[in-house]
């Protein structure tokens, strides 16, 4: 059984990603990182996707990180720890360590759902011993606001601009979530900084799980969500609570909602404050609003009656 | 005591890999070598390797897991071909760059489209300026010599870069072959123990792999990763010094072949090698001083002692198996040409490509070759400089 977090626990323990890091003021990626290692009570190395947390942590010659940590290539951090993970069992089993080591890997939504996919799906279906952690914030955002397969319907990127004529992203999300637990790893779970108990108990049970995991954590930017810097928590927290990012895990087949609100928030709380959803506040794009909601309303339902089918009895 | 096998030549690389014993393999298949990482597999599956295997689902995930479990701190080991070695390209760079010693035969087979998956070494040739070491291999026998050696030339001190080992696809890693095979301590003993300068897995000094370095030190970065490159023709001739007082085999960085008091001469990578030797033995019989040069360290390519070496001759041939499209001549023919530059009495160079895609080389080519080359210097006078041989018209 993992053990209990507390506040106490959590204010004697070493931040491992250190104060001076380049990212963002109001760039939810560090903040979720941080709560990340401050879950783990093992030691952790690292591997980490090419993008705005890399960059911007490890600029020679300083690094933020305190813990070993690797960066290889944009689409490859999953294979790449997968390499660090095997060579660990090697020595271990050699005996030339004896250390209980876990492995990490981040990468934002472009690095996973998109180009890192393949290296993320091969990684899980081998069975490394591993955590791939995704900051989603929709975009992507270190290249300047691009689509990418995590950007929501609608939503204003510099490829796919709110035009006159288009307006926005003209296709739903992945849910990439599901495609891991489709996997059948024994753990998959979504989380929010808001909910930040909530998320560090998933990966404490998650660095308590022998195999691969998988947690996909919404990351606000507010440079790409065209939002107020210190509203970050505030639009995280609006997400899980209009649904648009419910907060559920998937322990070995089983559904389990970790965060029921109560009382759904209608999704408009959510885009008001986002510049890139501005335009869908136009009167000619009420219908888009409505189906953005209905689709909410839908996938919500879903998820909750996956819960009630696969709960144990 | 030598042990003498008939095996092919993935069958031989496969083994010299067995006896190296690294930690950790990343296999993926790829015909023309298959053969090689299966039967290397098998040695995991009855244990007599120590070594962990990551089952990939792509090369490009091969080599980026070799570079995290290298830098990790342990031996890593692969092998490709062809399309494998093309959609690695991206992550050769990061291996030498982040200077992980990492082995890696590469079972030459030419590059789609069309799609083919016979011997040429279009791939290989794609990738000698990506930072890697590149050991060509003649036969079965170099290329289980130069797996073994490749480890110790990597891993030197000096050095810390990764390898490729050559063979011609099928021809070599197909054929079986008379071989000598060392005794398992004494690989053991050759390659010694490895030690990673700054594992991943040392808790208690963390280090950051793959930083991001800006304009103002990016350049001295490569400046010290190409000052690199200059200390390692005299490893490779120290590392085949001991190889030869173990083997008996002696190796260079490249072979000559009756070149001394060649006047004409071939020159010509990998099995071509091989049956170009006897065309140049039927010239010799009827007493025209012909030569050939083999290259072994193609990368980095020993451009001054190959031009000492060739610089004597009247005219020469160098023999591509790749084309480098653009319009422009061989890859190896560049070398040589860049060689012999320097030379104010240089020797007359022809190009001639050959064999892409598997098709036969023939001794019958090396004549012709070879009667041009007795052309040449009677009349002073080259009519192509670069041609397609052995092809339709």
């Amino acid at each position: 059984m993992p053990k209990t977090l507390t506040l106490k626990e959590l204010s004697r323990k070493e931040v491992l990603l250190t104060a001076g890091h380049r990212m963002c003021a109001g760039c939810g990626a560090p903040t979720v990182v941080k709560m990340v290692l401050l879950a783990c009570d093992y030691p952790v190395v690292a591997a980490n996707a090419t993008g705005c947390l890399e960059v911007s942590t490890c600029i020679s010659d300083y690094t933020a990180w305190k813990i070993p940590w690797i960066h290889n290539a944009f689409e490859n951090a999953a294979a790449t720890i997968s390499g660090v993970e095997t060579m660990y069992r090697s020595l271990k089993k050699q005996g030339k360590i004896d250390k209980d080591i876990k492995f990490i890997a981040f990468g934002g939504d472009g690095g996973t759902y998109d180009i890192g996919l393949q290296s993320l799906s091969g990684a899980m279906e081998r069975g490394h011993d591993m955590l791939y952690v995704c900051y989603d914030n929709g975009a992507y955002m270190n290249t300047g606001i691009q689509r990418s397969s995590a950007t929501p319907f609608c939503a204003d990127t510099t490829t796919r601009p709110a035009g006159s004529k288009i307006p926005g992203k003209t296709e739903q999300r992945k849910n990439l979530t599901k495609i891991i637990a489709a996997h059948n790893v024994p753990y998959v779970a979504q989380a929010s900084p808001s909910h930040w108990m909530d998320l560090m108990k998933k990966v404490r049970k998650a660095m308590d799980t022998q195999g691969p995991k998988f947690l996909d954590i919404i990351s606000p930017c507010n440079r790409g969500w065209r939002s107020r810097t210190d509203d970050s928590i505030m639009l995280s927290r609006l997400a899980v609570e209009t649904c648009f990012w419910p907060l559920y895990e998937i322990e070995n087949g089983i559904t389990k909602i970790t965060f029921k609100p109560k009382e759904k928030k209608p999704i408009v709380d959510f885009l008001k404050p986002q510049g890139r959803f501005k335009h869908l506040f136009k009167p000619e794009n009420v219908g888009l609003l409505a189906k953005i909601q209905e689709d909410i309303d839908r996938e919500w339902g879903r998820l909750q009656k996956e819960e009630t089918c696969f709960s144990p009895q | 005591m030598a042990k003498i096998v008939a095996v092919t030549g993935n069958e031989a690389s496969a083994n010299a890999l067995r006896q190296v014993n690294p930690d950790v393999c990343a296999a993926y298949p790829i015909t023309p070598q298959t053969e090689m990482m299966q039967r290397f597999a098998s040695f995991v599956s009855d244990g007599m390797v120590k070594t962990e295997l990551i089952l990939v689902e792509s090369e490009h995930s091969s080599l980026s897991a070799c570079v995290g479990a290298s830098a990790a701190g342990g031996r890593v080991i692969t092998a490709t071909s062809s399309q494998g070695l093309a959609l690695m390209w991206e992550i050769l760079f990061i291996a030498s760059g982040t200077r992980l010693p990492i082995v890696m035969p590469v079972v030459n087979r030419a590059l789609s489209a069309p799609l083919n998956i016979h011997g040429d070494h279009s791939d290989a040739m794609g990738a000698r300026d990506t930072g890697w070491i590149q050991l060509w291999s003649e036969n079965g026998q170099e290329a289980y010599d130069n797996t073994i050696q490749a480890f110790r030339i990597a891993e030197h001190m000096d050095i810390r870069l990764p390898a490729m080992v050559c063979m011609d696809g099928f021809i070599i890693s197909h054929s079986i072959e008379r071989l000598e095979y060392l005794e398992d301590e004494e690989v053991r003993d050759f390659v010694g123990e490895f030690k990673q300068m700054y594992p991943l897995l040392d808790l208690e000094h963390p280090v950051s792999y793959g930083p991001l370095i800006l304009p103002d030190y990016y350049m001295e970065y490569r400046k010290a990763q190409a000052d690199v490159e200059s200390k390692v023709a005299k490893v490779v001739l120290d590392v085949a010094k001991d190889f030869e007082k173990m083997s008996g085999r002696k190796y260079g960085l490249f072979e000559t072949y009756r070149l001394d008091d060649a006047e004409i001469g071939l020159v010509i990578l990998n099995s071509a090698a091989g049956t170009s030797k006897d065309t140049v033995d039927e010239f010799r019989d009827r007493g025209i001083r012909a030569g050939l040069l083999k290259p072994r360290l193609y990368r980095p390519f020993p451009y001054g002692e190959v031009g000492e070496a060739l610089k004597h001759l009247k005219a020469i041939c160098v023999l591509d198996r790749a084309d480098a499209f653009g319009g422009s001549y061989g890859p190896l023919f560049l070398d040589i040409a860049t060689s012999l530059y320097p030379y104010q009495h240089k020797p007359m160079l022809v190009n001639k490509i050959y064999g892409l895609g598997g098709r036969d080389y023939l001794p019958a080519h090396a004549e012709l070759v070879l009667n041009e080359l007795v052309d040449i210097t009677k009349t002073g006078a080259v009519k192509n400089l670069k041609e397609y041989i052995g092809v339709r018209e």
